[in-house]
């Protein structure tokens, strides 16, 4: 559709028109995306042809001036262009037509119990919201582990493929060959559009929020790197952790994992000194916390914990507001941190947990009791290759007045893997 | 979407009907279950697999046939159904349901290509 000769569009109507794409950003593009991708059942589809869509817009809306609601406009043009698609090719409409025996198959019968099941099942129909499935798509176990975060953040957060790439450590290309990839594994395998069945829905559930903590844990603290702390993909995790939430608003596991993100969130400020090194929870200026996002965590910890499906995430949302409620780390309860660490240990035992428990018993009975237990944890495996463990073992010590013992234990910890923010911590811990 | 469910064991593993193997009535029940439920295009059950012939190629070019047990084998394919279903999740919510996936089996799931 080129410009008629006689057009009178000026230059200010075509920046009208670039301004109201430019409008678009990530959230609204996933927004857009979701009921395509659903509805067709296939992700290259609704990208393709909301992209037709944008291209479309950008050439028609100069002439015809910015619609009313652009987001219908574009949604409308995106849905007639897929079709159009679908109508070309015998093997999408042999798709649709498989697509469309499913929606009109009964709704899942809902076992009532579960509030995640409930929203699920309830509500917005039998298939739930068009985000929350291409959730439950992207975060399929049916694929590898790092193409549920690649998916996650590029069709359900709404990132560019260069985006993903560059959060994600990754060359554009070989993000570009990835997400290719994964895309054709949805199609070969079969992995559907639609929310899981109700029996599957916790554990489904779980595989969601994992992708979600990962990204934030990958933001937050990467293991290796100049930063100590990506801004982006925290955000982008704190995002899909806020979508996820309004889909299942009753859900506590979902609760807890926003409230967890949010406090982690909120201690940011103080988490790095002036020149970059981390600052232990112990020394942190606690006025920097901010007291915005604490607030709002602190409700979402609440809320999880007296949900009947408090898990992990509930639970490590507990042990952050307990330490966002203190006033100072002497001031923290820690008694109540080691009793929710055990209750970790029983949801997901594990050495890392152990390890928590541990540094929380020494906090509430001292560092000899503490160093005990840390010493009794030193033939794991797992924790003999951990740094925060060596770290843990180096403050007790120092707090014991064996400064030769500490000196050992950074040592020890500075061998081990980490970023350059921590390795310089442990440096100036040691000089 | 046609999937196949590979009926996977393991030959550590007491056999189907062993002590501490899997009971064939189970296999049975759920046979009947998957069948009644209208999505089996086709399903077979195999003999042990050290009832088996081989047959390949040597280093001279020319066919060579054997005979089992192979000691390479560890895991073999039992038995597979060729089942008809919407999509991915229902293949794994038949293969969760079958005695195959229970502890010392597996059951893998492959979609048909559509050759």
């Amino acid at each position: 559709m080129s410009r008629s000769a006689g057009s009178t569009s000026s230059a200010a109507e075509a920046e009208e028109a670039r301004h109201a794409l430019a409008a678009f950003g990530p959230e609204a593009r996933a927004r857009l995306l979701a009921p395509l991708a659903r509805r067709f059942g296939d992700l290259g589809l609704a990208e393709d042809s909301l992209q037709d869509a944008f291209a479309q817009a950008l050439r028609t809306w100069p002439e015809t001036g910015v619609p009313e609601t652009p987001a219908a406009w574009l949604m409308t043009t995106a849905r007639r262009r897929a079709l159009d698609a679908v109508r070309r090719e015998r093997v999408l409409a042999q798709k649709l037509a498989r697509l469309r025996i499913e929606e009109e198959r009964a709704p899942f019968p809902s076992a009532g119990t579960d509030p995640a099941e409930t929203a699920l099942t309830g509500g917005a129909g039998p298939l739930g919201d068009d985000r929350l499935v291409l959730f439950f798509t992207c975060a399929h176990p049916g694929l590898r582990p790092e193409d549920r975060i690649a998916l996650t953040l590029r069709f359900v957060a709404g990132l560019t493929t260069e985006e993903v790439a560059h959060a994600l450590l990754v060359p554009t290309a070989t993000m570009q060959q990835r997400i290719v990839r994964a895309k054709k594994r949805i199609r070969t395998l079969g992995i559907p559009f639609t929310t899981p069945p109700p029996e599957d829905v916790p554990a489904r559930l779980h595989g969601v929020l994992r992708v979600v903590c990962l990204l934030y844990a990958e933001g937050f603290a990467r293991s290796t790197g100049e930063t100590h702390v990506r801004d982006d993909l925290t955000a982008d995790a704190i995002r899909l952790a806020r979508a996820l939430h309004r889909s299942l608003p009753g859900a506590g596991e979902v609760t807890g994992l926003l409230g967890l993100l949010l406090l982690t969130e909120a201690r940011r400020p103080a988490r790095l000194a002036a020149d970059g090194t981390p600052v232990p929870l112990a020394r942190q200026d606690r006025d920097l916390w901010d007291p915005a996002l604490m607030a709002e965590g602190i409700a979402c910890a609440e809320a999880a914990a007296t949900s009947a499906q408090a898990g992990t995430y509930a639970i490590q949302a507990a042990i952050a507001a307990v330490h966002a409620e203190a006033s100072s780390s002497d001031a923290t309860d820690w008694r109540q941190i080691a009793v929710l660490y055990r209750m970790l240990e029983a949801h997901e035992p594990g050495p890392v947990v152990r390890l928590g428990r541990a540094v929380a018993l020494g906090r509430a009975l001292g560092a000899d009791e503490g160093l005990r237990r840390l010493d009794a944890l030193a033939s794991d495996p797992v924790l003999e290759r951990f740094r925060p463990f060596h770290i843990a073992r180096g403050i007790t010590l120092e707090e014991l007045g064996d400064a030769e013992g500490a000196a050992r234990a950074y040592r020890r910890a500075l061998a081990l893997g980490g970023n350059d923010a921590e390795d310089e911590f442990l440096t100036s811990a040691l000089a | 979407m046609k999937y196949a469910l590979l009926l996977m064991g393991h030959v550590n593993d007491p056999a189907c009907g062993e002590d501490g193997g899997a009971d064939p009535e189970e296999f049975f029940a759920f046979d009947r279950e998957i069948t009644a439920a209208g999505v089996v295009l086709d399903s077979f059950a195999l003999e042990d697999p050290d009832q088996a012939v081989r047959v390949g190629t040597g280093d001279d070019g020319e066919r060579i046939v054997s005979a089992g047990p192979f000691a390479e084998v560890r895991e073999f394919v039992g038995g597979a159904y060729i089942i008809e279903v919407p999509h991915l999740d229902d293949a794994i919510a038949w293969a969760r349901r079958s005695p195959a996936s229970a502890a010392g089996g597996h059951v893998e799931i492959r979609p048909l290509a559509p050759y």
